[in-house]
């Protein structure tokens, strides 16, 4: 445990240490001055704006700017669909791979459009490796860069001096893409392909074991496709398993890299958040409040997950510690990443959006399943996806400085803007619709035999919880799941012969992911564009303050009690019914 | 921008963002990759004896029919042979897809599944089974969780240093190897901690096999 507890401190020690250095050289990409890697990457931004016919100096209202994020989108999500539509005519298709069923596409094509990466389909068992490439990892690569997108915009509402103008939303996302994307995945492709993530477009091989029996190894560009998707808080795997199979995560140094890569950017944007607004202590208190709600989870989950099962118990084994072996609850786990690097990674994907596992979240204890969910619930603020997670803790931080206002009877105020019965309104949507659309989606799925289907476990807590992670999943844009829960149906992997789709699960879920991805958007833009309008007042002696600890506690108060309020009932039929027993299901 | 500009532009994005990240990005970085580190990119795939017997990242099964007593190999109700694990070498981590390379799945089973309580009892059973004979100590306390779960993988390479130690009692025997000598080939083969700090230090199995292999060839 001792160990365990050093390797968390590390990290977190890490991810602290790189926010000030990644968040300060955003802050300077994102307002537009130059950076170290310009003279390589800003002929290739002049040649892009020329492309696509824009000017990148010419400001956008909150109106021009979400009808840009929405049209981008749109056809993304028709040339992702087209792409798994196709298959059988693509190049880069060694193994011959048709197209899946027309359900699961869309349920695909709506996964990596909205961020989410949710899989109901196996990578290498059905995608060809051009569908990975041209299809995923583009979307890998362009969602995160609109969610900072949508970020920025708000930001510019926030610290806006009375015009309209947000910044353009061609030049945003080219210049994340450029400047912040690319280069950090190119240098962590290459230190995954240096652990073994296989980057090739070779056919799977064959082989004959030391004891002569054939192996098939499944082979693929996977490590370019995995850096982007951990540093876009995508998290969809190249494999069915993904970041557990070994050739997408297979030693300890990669995973490392891999579970910093998930939660870098989204630590990194609060610190720019700070540079941005000219005020860096309101950055850190932000930061402050989601550091403070990711070690309190995982101070529950790693002690849960040391702890064993109730069936391992059953069967009898100890699950204690012993010489040479670290004990727990290793169903689902693999050896090198043991107790802490699974639990740590099982949070940090879940509060970030990522939805990327390492182990399988299935198969961890009552309380310790819990926990990702319970991360989940707080609708992806602890850090959240990349730009996602920030403009939704904003939506919070308006809200606590509503609640504080109340509480004192002033009018409440965030940085000099006064906030009113307009963004009010719009942030308790922005807040509120996430938990609805899970609840209206989960409590449709349990309650119909539509919805039953989808279920691995049974008619059971585990099942419930299956269920309530699917809709939690999907409606969080984060993509991680309880991965019994299935929409798709594959008797002959590999490949996609006989398979088909749970129409039901795949088109619900579908829907899901893309309201929940853009109805949100659409509210932090409308807030962005009300806010920019008005006028700053100075600060006063009445004026709250929102840098120092006591609002960074009423912070995590109001993101906890929302989360709570609203999935306590639910979590109750699931994970903690699991964790207060010692019965079998 | 009127509607129409607007549409334009973003079909545009998504072709000239397509061209960059799905094409030129993957494919200069498998180039790069391919020229950089060949092996690591292909497989990290293993030789002995002079041909290739499978990855260090991917587990692979060892194991052998069950004969009968005329020396046939038992068949199971569907035709197929009955296997069982190979004495002679180090067991990699129960599977819930028999070590398949190219199609990955969990087991996912849950925490207050009597399915899981069945599956660890009778791997217990087996590990047990499989050991005791040549350990005469081992009981169930002694039994490490990784030897009895199934990985996440189903291909998980390595092992835990206590379920090699325990293991190392029969390859010994079986082998006719002094006990010392498997030992020191385990540690050997133990990968460590990233930095010393992170993750956990596992065995890897097929290394230490072919290393086996070297040291003492079966027949």
């Amino acid at each position: 445990m001792a160990q365990g507890w050093l390797q968390v401190a590390t990290f977190v020690g890490v991810v602290i240490a790189m926010t000030p250095l990644l968040g300060r050289y955003m802050a300077r990409v994102f307002g537009g001055r130059r950076v170290f890697l310009s003279p390589v990457f800003a002929p290739l931004e002049r040649l892009t704006y020329r492309a696509l016919r824009v000017d990148p100096a010419e400001e956008q209202d909150w109106k021009a700017y979400a009808k840009s994020l929405v049209l981008f989108s749109v056809f993304s999500w028709l040339a992702l669909y087209l792409i798994l539509r196709t298959q059988g005519i693509q190049p880069f298709n060694p193994q011959h791979f048709h197209s899946g069923p027309w359900d699961v596409s869309f349920n695909t094509a709506s996964s990596f459009v909205t961020n989410t990466n949710w899989q109901y389909y196996g990578g290498e068992t059905t995608l060809t490796y051009f569908a990975q490439m041209a299809g995923l990892t583009v979307q890998n690569f362009v969602t995160p860069a609109v969610g900072i997108c949508a970020l920025l915009a708000l930001i510019r509402g926030i610290v806006g001096r009375g015009g309209a103008g947000l910044g353009n939303f061609w030049a945003d996302l080219t210049r994340g893409l450029y400047y912040v994307l690319l280069p950090l995945s190119i240098v962590l492709t290459l230190i995954l392909v240096s652990q073994g993530v296989v980057q090739t477009l070779a056919h799977s091989a064959a082989v004959h074991t030391l004891e002569g029996a054939t192996q098939v190894l499944a082979l693929g560009p996977a490590a370019s496709q995995v850096a982007i998707k951990q540093l876009g808080t995508n998290g969809g795997g190249f494999f069915n398993v993904n970041s557990a199979f070994p050739f997408e995560n297979g030693t300890t140094t990669s995973n490392f890299f891999e579970a910093l890569a998930i939660i870098l950017i989204p630590a990194a944007l609060t610190y720019t958040y700070g540079r941005m607004v000219g005020r860096q202590r309101e950055g850190w208190a932000i930061f402050a409040a989601m550091l403070a709600i990711y070690i309190a989870f995982i101070a529950v989950i790693v002690p849960a997950e040391q702890h064993g099962t109730p069936a391992e118990h059953a069967a009898g084994t100890p699950t204690a510690a012993i010489a040479g072996s670290t004990g727990g609850n290793m169903e689902g786990k693999e050896q090198r990443n043991g107790i802490a690097e699974s639990a740590l990674w099982a949070t940090t994907t879940t509060v970030t959006s990522n939805g990327s596992v390492n182990s399988a979240m299935e198969s961890y204890t009552g309380l310790g399943g819990a926990v990702p969910m319970f991360g989940l619930s707080t609708s992806e603020v602890v850090f959240g996806g990349v730009g996602t997670g920030l403009y939704s803790m904003l939506l919070f931080v308006l809200l606590a400085v509503f609640i504080g206002g109340l509480m004192v009877g002033r009018t409440p105020e965030y940085l000099g803007k006064k906030i009113q019965a307009r963004e009010i309104k719009l942030v308790s949507l922005g807040v509120l619709f996430t938990p609805l659309a899970v609840l209206l989606t989960a409590g449709l799925a349990t309650a119909t035999r539509l919805g039953t289907r989808s279920i691995f476990a049974g008619i059971d807590p585990q099942g419930f919880s299956e269920t309530l992670y699917a809709y939690l999943s999907q409606a969080n844009n984060n993509g991680s799941a309880f991965a019994g829960y299935t929409g798709f149906v594959q008797p002959h992997a590999p490949g996609n012969v006989g398979a088909y789709g749970i129409t039901f699960a795949d088109l619900l879920g579908g829907a899901t992911m893309v309201f929940a991805r853009f109805i949100p958007i659409l509210i932090v833009l409308a807030v962005a564009g009300s806010l920019a309008g008005k006028k700053v007042a100075p600060a006063g002696p009445g004026t709250m303050r929102t840098d120092t600890p006591t609002f960074v506690i009423l912070l995590i108060g109001v993101v906890i009690l929302v989360g709570a309020l609203t999935f306590f009932p639910a979590l109750l039929l699931g994970p903690v019914v699991q964790a207060l027993t010692a019965r079998l299901f | 921008m009127k509607g129409g500009r607007t549409a334009l532009t973003a079909l545009l994005a998504v072709i000239v963002f397509t061209v960059i990240f799905g094409l030129a990005y993957p494919l200069a970085m498998t180039g790069i990759a391919q020229l950089a580190f060949p092996s690591e990119a292909n497989g990290s795939k293993l030789s002995a004896n002079g041909r290739v017997v499978g990855s260090s990242l991917i587990a692979q099964s060892f194991s052998r029919p069950l004969l009968d007593r005329h020396g046939k190999p038992v068949l199971n109700s569907e035709g197929e042979e009955v296997l069982v694990p190979d004495k002679s070498y180090f067991q990699p981590r129960p599977s819930q897809t028999s070590y398949s390379g190219d199609t990955s799945a969990f087991s996912n089973l849950g925490p207050n599944s009597v399915k899981e309580r069945e599956a660890v009892r009778e791997a217990i059973g087996n590990y047990i089974h499989l050991n005791k004979p040549y350990d005469k100590s081992l009981t169930k306390a002694d039994v490490p969780v990784d030897a009895i779960t199934q990985s996440a993988s189903g291909v998980d390479p390595e092992i835990s240093q206590a379920n090699a130690r325990i293991q190392a009692h029969r390859v010994a025997v079986v082998r006719h190897l002094p006990l010392r000598t498997v030992d020191e080939l385990i540690s050997k083969h133990t990968v460590g901690r990233f930095l010393g700090v992170f993750g956990e230090p596992g065995v890897n199995v097929l290394q230490l096999n072919i290393a086996l292999g070297k040291e003492a060839p079966i027949r």
